[in-house]
């Protein structure tokens, strides 16, 4: 068995090779990593329901369909990812040929999370692929059969010569940073990035974060109650909170609340029936020592709890709880909460709302609820944030063509669809050049003179899209 | 990079018993951190009230930039001269009509730049609106490098000013008359609470970074680049950083060499050679080689006259560390073929070509900022590009052949930040390519768009209504296996027809 520093070594001599290169081996390689999906699908479901419960609808989904999703588009659009891109030329440079092209970085890292533990792997993975470059990946521990069966499934499918996994915990993350790569992307926290950055910039490797933060959900004006409560349950509750994006905390009028909560409640019913904890549609929390840290988080709030509370250790259960009067300062406000426990916080007007968000760190995502549209640009123009979406949750990142990441404190670098391409690509400017309008370029060399200056002045001027030395 | 000699007043109220200076007689500039937290607050309140979002005060900040140029060549002429004895010639063409450019490009597209993108939608998407919006950052920290100061400076602030952020400027104080010249001018020009020009030395940035910023945008060398990186991990600021390397050139054996020559020469003893995008090493092929040294010879003789001491066309090194090195580097690697004179009082280098270099020399060791060009010799391509790629990635690799088929196997062989075949440095001044490096050589990319995507988030934002639930509903709890069939079989039946789908 390698040890990792070979492994890497390995995969630096194979992508020297230039046998990730060719848009035909990258082409296959994307479908065969298509046939793993498609053909394992089941076992990929059974993983995952071990690791956290996770019902089938929400594998599928979260899991399958994306990556599926996400495969198709690349695989269609590679051939015009990887031309080259011409771009415009200026007066001197008419006779020469400018582009930019798009070439792999080398070996790259890919190190995943396990509240979606397929999706946080192969979808940068499909980018790093169709880049055409070698991967190492790290499947997270914590989701362990699904890890597991990532680490079985990839050597059987993809190069093994090209692609490695790497398995294990925080130690073995650590001695793998060590070796240089060509780029590391990582899922996870912000403590962990600090000291993945820290690694990298010992050989200056470029870094993607894909950071948690708390994702604010402003609800103001006339809203379609039903219609929001459904779209907020369904994203809160989706693999019991443990989202990124998942709306962490709502913020109201005390009169919105009032009208919410009891709709909450019926949809929470509808969704989940009167005993959640039977309903095979609900999640589970990935570990004991997640399930300790939201139960002590939710013993140290202020909040009142007004919907659910319930909790089971040894099933990892915690009911979806709702709770209001909570303040700023609440221990449920200072992390992201990343479990089924929604806080609700009272402002009394959108300003309020604005101003509360902007004093926290950017989120991954933020949402408003609201029919009416100018509430809608308002808080769009006037908050940051990775992404945004009005009126549900969630789904902004399953659209391929829209770029999915965090600013700040949530990260830096995007990904999914072209974007994943991107951010395993370098873009080079090429400028290729003949012999001819020599005795153009005189008039850049010395011996300077006022005339030579004056012609020079003259060819670059503001139309031309370049300056010419 | 300074000597360290009694403190002047300032630094000694602050408690410092030496003091950061470039030249003795030189006042010392140090912005201390406390400044720094002010006008970074400053900064701040003006981002957060919203002051640079609109197009009609990005447009004025641009203008503004544009005359100050234009009001005060003289002084920046003047200042550039002191600095490095940069000639008339190159300060205006390098310094100042480079930045003018790529401000008055940023004027013309702003409006296009700023657009919201829309975005393909899926079936489930097709009555919403998907887009995706360029906002400003925030707060922005500009670090320019010394060999050319205004223009490192200025460009990144054309972007920054362009994408909507605030910024604060830190000129190199190996370059302390140009720094002190932007600082002077700035507060004129630029609005007073978004944009501050501050004195920071390279050794006083892990501090200044502490203090938190949206984006660092760094120019310099490998070395400073790396304690850039190590600072931002520190406080997860994401970086730009664009870092001088060994650019590579090849000459091969079917070459207009006279002509090749003529470009080479330019390219590496303009600005005395201190320049990040000079080709910094040759690799000749052994057949052209005498004649490559012979015009190169020439060439310099053209350029720079018999004694290029003499020529007002020719400049200085920026300081003695500089000089010291770069006179090292000559004196231990090669032989002389052409020049080779220096006059260390006057900080001056003749523009030189060695020849006999081995790949063991000192020169070959490290990054040439000077007008030294070493000449190596390759047998044949294949030898120039295991060469090239035992090397770390450079800023840019170079490579002059009539041969097109030599051409690409240098393309798609080597990796570096840009490329340039039969010319050089011209690709890292065109306004529709980006510029920036890889792996060693740094990250992210400038000029043009690319500037004002860099210091700019895409935010992808999904305007849904709640009108029409039909499709949604699908989604909810309780999961039955009949809608997840039906949600993967509409989703099959637009991959037919577009390639992709989502529905949710």
């Amino acid at each position: 068995m390698d040890t990792q520093s070979q492994v890497v070594s390995r995969l630096r001599s194979v992508f020297a090779s230039g046998v990730t290169i060719p848009e035909e081996f990258r082409r296959a390689q994307l479908t065969k990593l298509m046939s793993m999906i498609k053909e394992n699908q089941e076992v990929i479901v059974k993983a995952l329901h071990k690791d956290f419960s996770k019902p089938k609808f929400e594998a599928i989904l979260s899991e399958v369909e994306i990556v599926v999703n996400d495969l198709h588009y690349t695989i269609s659009n590679l051939s015009s990812w990887m031309k080259p891109e011409y771009v415009s030329k200026n007066l001197a440079t008419k006779l020469d040929t400018c582009f930019v092209r798009r070439e792999p970085l080398g070996v790259v890292l890919i190190i995943g999370a396990w509240n979606y533990p397929v999706q946080l792997i192969l979808l940068p993975l499909i980018g790093a692929i169709a880049a055409g470059n070698c991967v190492v990946i790290k499947p997270s521990e914590i989701s362990a059969a699904t890890s597991s069966l990532i680490a079985e499934l990839i050597p059987k499918y993809l190069s093994q010569d090209c692609y490695a996994v790497v398995t294990g915990g925080s130690e073995e993350t650590k001695s793998l940073l060590q070796n240089r790569f060509d780029h590391i992307f990582y899922t996870g926290s912000q403590t962990v990035a600090r000291s993945i950055l820290q690694a990298a910039s010992v050989h200056l490797t470029p870094v993607t974060l894909e950071l948690g933060g708390k994702c604010p959900c402003l609800i103001y004006g006339r809203i379609d109650m039903p219609a929001a409560a459904r779209r907020l349950v369904w994203s809160k509750f989706f693999n019991a909170g443990q989202s990124c994006v998942a709306p962490d905390y709502v913020l109201c009028s005390p009169a919105i609340r009032d009208a919410l909560l009891p709709v909450i409640r019926q949809t929470l019913e509808d969704f989940y029936s009167k005993e959640p904890q039977s309903c095979p549609d609900l999640s589970r929390i990935v570990s004991p020592r997640h399930w300790t840290r939201l139960m002590e988080l939710l013993g140290k709030s202020g909040g009142k709890v007004v919907i659910g509370g319930e909790s089971d250790e040894e099933d990892k259960y915690i009911a979806p709880t709702v709770l209001v009067d909570v303040a700023e300062d609440d221990a449920l406000m200072k992390e992201e909460i990343f479990g089924p426990i929604l806080p609700i916080l009272t402002v009394e007007s959108l300003q309020e709302g604005i101003d509360f968000m902007n004093r926290q760190e950017r989120p991954l995502a933020l949402y408003v609820f609201s029919d009416e549209s100018h509430i809608v640009n308002t808080v769009l123009e006037n908050t940051k944030s990775g992404g945004f979406c009005s009126n549900d949750g969630i789904v902004q990142m399953t659209l391929p063509t829209l770029p999915f990441g965090g600013i700040g404190a949530s990260g830096c670098g995007q990904y999914h669809g072209r974007w994943s391409f991107e951010t395993f690509t370098h873009r080079r400017g090429c400028m290729l050049r003949g012999w001819a309008l020599e005795r153009l370029n005189t008039l850049r060399y010395p011996p300077y003179t006022e005339s030579k200056l004056s012609w020079l002045r003259w060819s670059t001027s503001p139309e031309s899209t370049c300056s010419l030395m | 990079m300074s000597w360290k000699i009694r403190a002047c007043y300032g630094c000694q109220r602050n408690g410092r018993l030496t003091c950061r200076r470039t030249r003795l007689g030189e006042p010392c500039f140090k912005t201390y951190p406390l400044e720094c937290v002010d006008l970074l607050k400053r900064a701040r309140v003006s981002f957060q009230a919203g002051r640079t979002l609109k197009q009609c005060f990005r447009l004025a900040q641009l203008e503004a930039l544009v005359r100050m140029l234009q009001d005060n060549e003289g002084d920046f002429v003047d200042a550039l001269g002191k600095d490095l004895h940069k000639p008339r010639f190159e300060t205006i063409l390098s310094e100042l009509i480079v930045v003018k450019n790529e401000a008055l490009h940023a004027i013309d597209n702003l409006k296009q730049w700023m657009q919201p993108e829309h975005v393909e939608r899926n079936l489930s998407t097709t009555l919403d609106e998907c887009l995706v919006v360029s906002e400003p950052l925030g707060v922005v920290f500009i670090k320019g490098a010394w060999c050319n100061p205004v223009q490192m400076c200025l460009v990144p602030l054309v972007g920054a000013i362009a994408a909507g952020n605030c910024a604060i400027i830190s000129p190199s104080m190996c370059t302390a008359q140009t720094a002190e010249c932007l600082h002077r001018l700035a507060p004129f020009y630029l609005d007073n609470e978004c944009f501050h020009v501050i004195f920071a030395g390279i050794n006083d940035l892990p501090e200044v970074m502490e203090l938190k910023f949206d984006h660092v945008f760094f120019t310099g060398n490998r070395e400073e680049g790396t304690k850039i990186a190590q600072a931002a991990a520190r406080s997860l600021t994401p970086v730009t950083l664009v870092l001088s390397g060994k650019n590579p050139c090849y000459v091969d054996q079917h070459c207009e060499i006279k002509t090749a020559a003529q470009r080479i020469a330019w390219a590496r003893f303009h600005n005395a050679g201190q320049s990040m995008v000079a080709p910094d090493y040759i690799l000749c092929h052994k057949v052209v080689k005498a004649q490559l040294v012979q015009a190169l010879k020439g060439c310099l003789l053209h350029f720079y006259g018999p004694d290029p001491k003499e020529s007002r066309s020719y400049g200085r090194m920026v300081n003695s560390e500089i000089f010291n090195r770069t006179r090292d580097l000559l004196w231990r690697s090669g032989k002389v073929a052409v020049g080779g004179q220096v006059i260390e009082a006057e900080r001056y280098i003749a523009p030189t070509v060695l020849t006999e270099v081995g790949d063991n020399d000192p020169i070959m060791q490290q990054d040439v900022f000077g007008p030294v060009l070493p000449v190596l010799t390759v047998n044949n391509i294949d030898e120039a590009i295991t060469f090239i790629n035992k090397q770390e990635k450079p800023l840019c690799v170079y490579a002059y052949s009539n041969n097109h088929k030599v051409i690409s196997r240098l393309i798609i062989e080597t990796s570096s930040g840009s490329f340039c075949s039969n010319d050089s440095v011209l690709q890292s001044l065109m306004v529709s390519l980006p510029f920036g490096g890889v792996g060693a050589s740094g990250t992210g990319a400038y000029h043009g768009r690319h500037s004002f995507e860099t210091f700019s988030h895409r935010k992808s934002c999904l305007l849904r209504g709640t009108r029409f639930e039909c499709v949604t509903y699908l989604r909810y709890p309780p999961y039955e296996d009949r809608n997840l069939s039906l949600m993967t079989w509409a989703s099959t039946l637009s991959q037919k027809s577009q390639g992709w789908c989502q529905i949710l």
